[in-house]
């Protein structure tokens, strides 16, 4: 008896040891307040049966989500160890030493990097951009697209009347110009009793908001963050004749085709719009998206997707969102966090993401035959991030967004100076930082 | 009676604190009790106040904790001063500050002389008067942005009821001409119970006998309010007046929440400002400059006024 004791207390001290490196550790992940991080915490509780591991899950509502996590990543905070940051975090993160560089992960454990959407990668994991330096794995794919009401579109006398007025169908726009004749046709009209409205776009003005919309649609009319051949070299390119076109127009669809005090809108005001029957159509992230489809007033068929349309010159490209997910470097829990994302790289995991509403940046998901039709706006999805484009991700981009927050607010809302104006006065603010960081 | 006290004594002090202290001089015991406010005093005040102006001679970015850090003297205060979006800063501010003190005084002061009568409901009615100033700023900033709202917001609606314009035709927060009043109204409309609350203490120290005498002298009620009532409350309405000032100098809460320091930037207040360029921007050598600015504007404003107040107190 006591030998069979003694044995199991052999065994029992054999299991711990070789069980240390799979120490049972309570992970918390950071990511913003919204649905998605709901979808993740479901989806996690795979991975702490898997594991052993709890995870807690810090969530910060994205006005606020750069501020708090800057802050915590800036004062070398251990609160958090795993961080699905913004896409524009990435340079800063990396030079800064805030997030542990995952090359010799990805290799040991057989993540290749090729797997994901290729936009993906170099938007979320690399640093320098278009180098093999990995400080990240694509988490969630997001970009900005288009929703519209398609009971609407679908109504007979409007159709009829949008053809006689226009002279073609009413239906998907393909180029900007067409999606300003869709919302003025809508703008004020009456429907079931209710006055809508054309379309909402962004115009927030604390966070990113006017920034990412304006960008959105600047990208398709020529607009340029440097000269391709000449690294910093703005001038022509951020306030060329065709980003002045682009901005121009920007603030006309604000004037024209936008909701009573629509001054100061985001997601949420999008979301909200749009729900409630407020806009024919709305800009908005794609996270948006799988919400509609639930909504009691917009979802059943309602609602349409699409790509964000052509520029005047046929140009087409969409603001890039989403993010990828990180290891902190202050984390004392480094190991554990790596498994977190080893275990959320494996295929079945990302089409499960997917199934829950996260949107999965694993060609082996997106690219599957039957991805199309999973949900209804599977393929925009698909042809938004075909043609994504992102703000800079320079350590300064903090800088450099509220720059842009204030030069597109003051011309678009406020309606100071001139659309050619607020570009030279970015090129210049622009200049200003990157001279500072040494890069002029 | 001088035995009780003797014996008491051991009780109230402990022998050993009344040894060891035993001998300290007035001034040593006087040092004793200020000591540690003194120090909590240069700790959380006088040293990070040193520490922003060392701050604001560098290019320090607290973001870059790897970057070199440059002396870069007074360029920072160079930038500053002649930096025009800083100055438009400077005027929204200004704007701010002046009307809505100038409308909680009269306001204020009103309201306190009308509460300060006998009446049925006195006191209901202060109690509803003042609940404005009991809410956080960011709830009422939050559910202003739905009063202000063009197409369901009350205070557009009233607005058309009494001038006949459509509702929706105007966006007091999306608007540059109309935002500035927009938050001016909404600060008025929160703070003006706090100055009503100091004027009624200023109106109820007046002793009625001075008034009693004034009618003696049978001076007219007009002649009671502007040679009795006005000079005996000065002091207590400068004193809102400063509180007020130097609160809405450092205007932050209220006005991100309605306006977010537009449309444009025509409602960005200078804590809005600054708060962008040292925790959005990151730039901390020049925030801490601009922070050490806005310092010496107030420090220098309310030592100008504090003694204009003792001068009132003194005459």
């Amino acid at each position: 008896m006591k030998s069979i004791g003694l044995a199991s207390v052999a065994a029992a001290s054999l299991a711990v040891a070789f069980s240390g490196s799979a120490k049972a550790e309570d992970l918390t992940l950071c990511w913003a307040s919204w649905d998605p991080a709901n979808a993740l915490v479901e989806l996690s509780k795979d991975f702490e049966a898997e594991s052993g591991h709890s995870m807690s899950f810090e969530f910060v509502p994205w006005p606020n989500f750069a501020d708090r996590m800057l802050n915590e990543l800036n004062s070398g905070g251990k609160l958090c160890d795993l961080m699905i940051g913004d896409s524009q975090w990435i340079g800063g993160s990396a030079e800064n030493g805030h997030y542990v560089k995952l090359n010799d992960f990805f290799d040991a454990e057989g993540i290749k990097m090729d797997d994901f959407i290729d936009a993906t990668v170099t938007g979320y994991s690399e640093w320098p951009k278009n180098t093999p330096n990995y400080w990240a794995l694509p988490a969630f794919g997001d970009v900005v697209g288009w929703t519209y009401r398609k009971d609407w579109f679908e109504r007979p006398e409007l159709q009829a009347e949008f053809k006689e007025k226009y002279g073609r169908d009413l239906g998907v726009p393909a180029t900007f110009a067409e999606l300003k004749d869709i919302t003025e046709f809508f703008q004020e009209r009456e429907i079931d009793g209710n006055t809508v409205y054309g379309a909402s776009i962004y115009t927030e003005r604390g966070s990113e908001g006017i920034t990412m919309g304006a960008m959105d649609v600047l990208y398709s009319f020529g607009f340029k963050y440097e000269n391709p051949e000449k690294a910093y070299d703005m001038e022509g390119f951020v306030n060329g004749p065709g980003a002045v076109a682009g901005l121009e127009y920007y603030k006309e669809l604000y004037e024209c085709c936008t909701p009573p005090g629509s001054s100061n809108g985001y997601m949420s005001e999008g979301i909200d719009a749009f729900k409630s029957g407020q806009v024919a159509l709305q800009m908005n992230f794609a996270f948006t998206w799988p919400g509609f489809e639930s909504d009691a007033n917009v979802g059943n068929g309602k609602t349409g997707y699409f790509v964000n349309p052509a520029g005047p010159d046929g140009e087409q490209f969409a603001q890039l969102g989403g993010q990828g997910i990180s290891v902190v470097s202050y984390s004392d829990k480094q190991d554990a966090a790596l498994e977190y994302i080893k275990w959320f790289a494996q295929p079945d995991v990302q089409a499960k993401w997917w199934e829950m509403g996260g949107f999965s940046c694993l060609k082996a998901v997106t690219l599957a035959p039957d991805f199309p039709q999973s949900q209804p706006y599977a393929q925009t999805f698909l042809d938004s991030m075909a043609i994504v484009k992102d703000f800079w991700a320079e350590p300064s981009y903090a800088t450099l967004l509220q720059d842009t927050q204030k030069r597109f607010h003051d011309y678009v809302v406020a309606g100071n100076g001139t659309a050619q104006e607020a570009l030279d006065g970015l090129v210049r603010d622009w200049t200003e930082t990157f001279e500072d960081d040494g890069k002029l | 009676m001088t035995d009780e006290t003797t014996s008491r004594s051991p009780a109230v002090a402990p022998a050993g604190f009344a040894r060891k202290y035993r001998g300290l001089s007035d001034r040593a015991v006087a040092w004793l009790f200020i000591g540690p406010s003194i120090f909590l005093l240069l700790a959380i005040n006088i040293f990070p106040l040193i520490w922003t102006i060392r701050l604001s001679l560098t290019n320090y970015r607290a973001n870059r904790t790897n970057a070199d850090v440059d002396w870069v003297g007074l360029r920072n205060y160079e930038r500053i001063l002649t930096d025009p979006d800083i100055w438009n800063s400077m005027q929204a501010t200004a704007h701010f500050l002046i009307w809505t003190l100038v409308l909680q005084v009269l306001i204020g002061f009103g309201l306190a002389y009308l509460i300060n009568k006998k009446f049925k409901g006195n006191d209901l009615w202060t109690t509803i008067i003042v609940l404005p100033m009991m809410l956080s700023p960011a709830v009422v900033g939050n559910f202003w942005t739905f009063l202000y709202q063009p197409q369901i917001g009350l205070f557009n609606y009233v607005v058309a009821f009494l001038s006949g314009v459509d509702p929706s035709s105007f966006s007091m927060i999306g608007d540059v001409n109309l935002a500035p009043w927009a938050i001016v109204i909404v600060d008025t409309w929160m703070w003006t119970p706090f100055v009503m609350l100091i004027c009624l203490a200023g109106l109820r120290s007046i002793p009625d006998s001075i008034y009693e005498a004034a009618e003696c002298d049978r001076a007219s009620r007009w002649r009671q309010f502007w040679t009795i009532t006005v000079p005996m409350t000065l002091p207590f309405l400068m004193l809102a007046v400063l509180f007020r000032g130097i609160e809405n100098f450092k205007m932050f809460d209220l006005v991100v929440q309605l306006t977010g320091g537009g449309p444009g930037s025509i409602t960005e207040l200078t804590s809005i400002n600054l708060k962008r360029e040292a925790f959005e921007k990151w730039r901390t050598g020049y925030a801490s400059a601009y922070a050490v600015i806005l310092f010496v504007t107030v420090f220098g404003l309310a030592s100008i006024y504090v003694k204009a107040l003792n001068k009132v107190k003194e005459r």
